[in-house]
């Protein structure tokens, strides 16, 4: 999101303001350690293809424990699960479909939420009333009912995935956004460019939502971490990406009965999501920390 | 007040209206594939044709909606077509068995995320608040399904102390619903427990508290009768509101501990096409989540007294 916002200055002053505010992260090592956590799965996933792992899908030898030996000499870091497959090879390669489909959901989210919410309050008028209203209509529908609904009936793909969390997600930034720039309308510099005679559009991309983007980088991450676990929860109800790719919710669900004699199977998936998402959220928590300091 | 209640009820008929006529309309273009999953992969289309026809489901799609929407205001839901039962029949003691779950859950996690809430926001920056600060944003990064696997992996697998299901066949077991509520309560308190900690931590910059202070109250005084009153007015609305998406929790819970609830019933509705259980399901789940809103709107109004509805 981040650079989303800031490609739209590609001065090298914004460059030197980003080296910056990277450096402000050595302040909190909350902050810090949010973000390895988060580096580390996607240097995996991007590095996972060239990685000596076995195919994430191949059926090898069942039912093996973490560090087991394989029949090939190799070793099953992991252990392998009941279809035998690698699943140090499955948790990798899952990383990769999370990150890639909870990134997409929460920038589609949020450029549909952060549209809104800036024509909502910069426009104001008729347009917050019908925003506002199908944002309340939408906010007060519990958000699992939408998910299952949506993917139930239009079908479990990634399509589908991004569609429905931005239905879930985009009402709460709208209300957000449209705080920030009810509140930044009001400063000088809007009223500059106005008497400039820029046009609302301008004022809107231009000057309105990079001046917001302190408090909506922070909710960024908390909504990244927040998609992540709602993306393995349908994986695990069933309402998850179609198989045979490796997804961290679905490695759980096929899995969980079998805890009596393997439990490593559903742990390790289950250990991963959890160690994403608290990246996510340290690093919500160590920017919201920095950011109250100045 | 009343005119806030009108206004709420207004608009809660309305999203219901909208959304039940949506679902029926989904339903609608998908109605064969349904009948395909009552009789079966190897029937043939015309029989699925005259399921349909013999059921019911080939009236035009106006007035069937009209007569579902004069049934369910007298209470009656429609025909199950999963458990060939009425759906009230099966929609009302499962929602019993979740109400079970969700008050032992608020019932637990309400005392503890505001006891540490509290003890965390009274001095800010202590080692109190940064081990109940970072302690709550460790629980909520592990989603609820994540937890259940390690607890049952644990208690269950390991020790061997609790069941790893909780159907409930023989009646009502504590030693069944413990896990699912435990689950729950540590998945939802940190959220809470952060709240209530801003709250408080808020209120003691307060000019009044230091009035109080330094006025040579004692401090625990300062707190239990100054500071907690106006700390608790936020975490009560955020704990009314969790209602709306405690039904997440909920439905993942009852899947992987196979408890025969509410949620899980909606989540079998929608994936076998029950088009009746949807409808009944999301009425309810709207319901739930408008009627919390509503209550949450008029506690924070008879708590704070700077707030009054003119």
């Amino acid at each position: 999101m981040t650079a989303e916002i800031q490609s739209n200055d590609t001065s090298p002053s914004a460059l030197s303001k980003m080296v910056k505010s990277i450096g402000l992260l050595r302040e909190s090592p909350i902050a810090i350690f949010g973000l390895s956590l988060i580096l580390f799965w996607v240097i995996l996933a991007i590095l996972a293809p060239v990685l000596p792992l076995y195919d994430p899908n191949a059926p090898l030898e069942p039912f093996k424990f973490p560090m087991s030996e394989a029949r090939d000499g190799g070793l099953y870091w992991l252990g392998t699960d009941h279809k035998g497959r690698d699943i140090l090879s499955r948790v990798i390669f899952g990383a990769q479909q999370v990150l890639i489909w909870a990134t997409t959901a929460t920038v589609v989210a949020y450029i549909v939420g952060m549209l809104m919410g800036v024509i909502a309050g910069y426009l104001g008028g008729w347009y917050d009333e019908v925003i506002s209203f199908i944002s309340n209509v939408l906010l007060s529908f519990p958000v699992i009912v939408l998910y299952i609904i949506i993917i139930t009936y239009l079908g479990a793909t990634g399509f589908n995935i991004v569609l429905a969390v931005t239905f879930a997600s985009a009402p709460g930034i709208m209300r957000i956004v449209r705080g920030l720039v009810l509140d930044l309308r009001t400063r000088d510099y809007i009223f500059a460019a106005q008497t400039r005679g820029e046009s609302s559009m301008y004022i809107m991309l231009v000057e309105l939502l990079p001046n917001a983007r302190g408090p909506l980088i922070v909710d960024a991450c908390l909504r990244l971490g927040y998609t992540t676990i709602t993306i393995a929860m349908l994986g695990y109800l069933g309402l998850g990406l179609p198989p045979p790719d490796p997804d961290w919710g679905k490695m759980i669900a096929e899995t969980q009965p079998l805890g009596s004699f393997a439990g490593h199977m559903a742990v390790v998936p289950a250990a991963a999501i959890s160690s994403l998402v608290l990246g996510f959220n340290l690093l919500a928590d160590g920017l919201r920390e920095i950011s109250m300091k100045d | 007040m009343l005119i806030l209640a009108f206004r709420r009820f207004l608009s809660m008929a309305l999203i219901m209206v909208i959304v039940s006529f949506t679902l029926f309309a989904i339903f609608e273009s998908d109605k064969l594939a349904v009948a395909g999953k009552v009789l079966g992969p190897y029937s043939s289309t015309e029989q699925r044709e005259l399921w349909l026809e013999n059921n019911g489901y080939n009236e035009p799609f106006l007035e069937r909606y009209v007569t579902w929407v004069g049934n369910a205001l007298t209470g009656d839901f429609g025909y199950s077509i999963q458990y060939k039962s009425p759906v009230s029949e099966v929609l009302w003691p499962r929602l019993a068995n979740t109400a079970i779950l969700a008050g032992l859950y608020m019932a637990f996690m309400i005392p503890l995320s505001l006891t540490l809430g509290v003890i965390a926001g009274m001095k800010e920056g202590s080692l109190q608040d940064r081990v109940v600060s970072v302690g709550s944003v460790l629980t909520t990064s592990v989603p609820e399904f994540a937890s259940a696997t390690f607890f049952s992996a644990i208690f269950v697998f390991w020790l061997g102390w609790l069941p790893g299901t909780s159907a409930m066949t023989s009646g009502f077991s504590w030693a069944e619903i413990f896990l699912p509520v435990f689950v729950l309560v540590v998945y939802g308190f940190g959220y809470t427990a952060r709240m209530t900690r801003a709250s408080m931590a808020e209120v003691m910059t307060s000019h009044y508290i230091r009035t109080a202070v330094l006025k040579g109250i004692p401090y625990r005084r300062v707190i239990m009768r100054h500071a907690l009153r106006n700390a608790l007015i936020a975490p009560f609305t955020v704990i009314i509101l969790q209602l709306n998406w405690l039904l997440s929790g909920v439905i993942v819970v009852e899947v992987f501990f196979a408890y025969k609830g509410f949620g899980k019933l909606l989540l079998d509705g929608a994936l076998f096409g029950d088009i009746y259980v949807i409808e009944a399901c999301t009425l309810v789940a709207v319901f739930v989540a408008v009627f919390s809103q509503f209550i949450s709107d008029i506690g924070y109004t008879l708590l704070n007294p700077r707030i009054r509805f003119t």
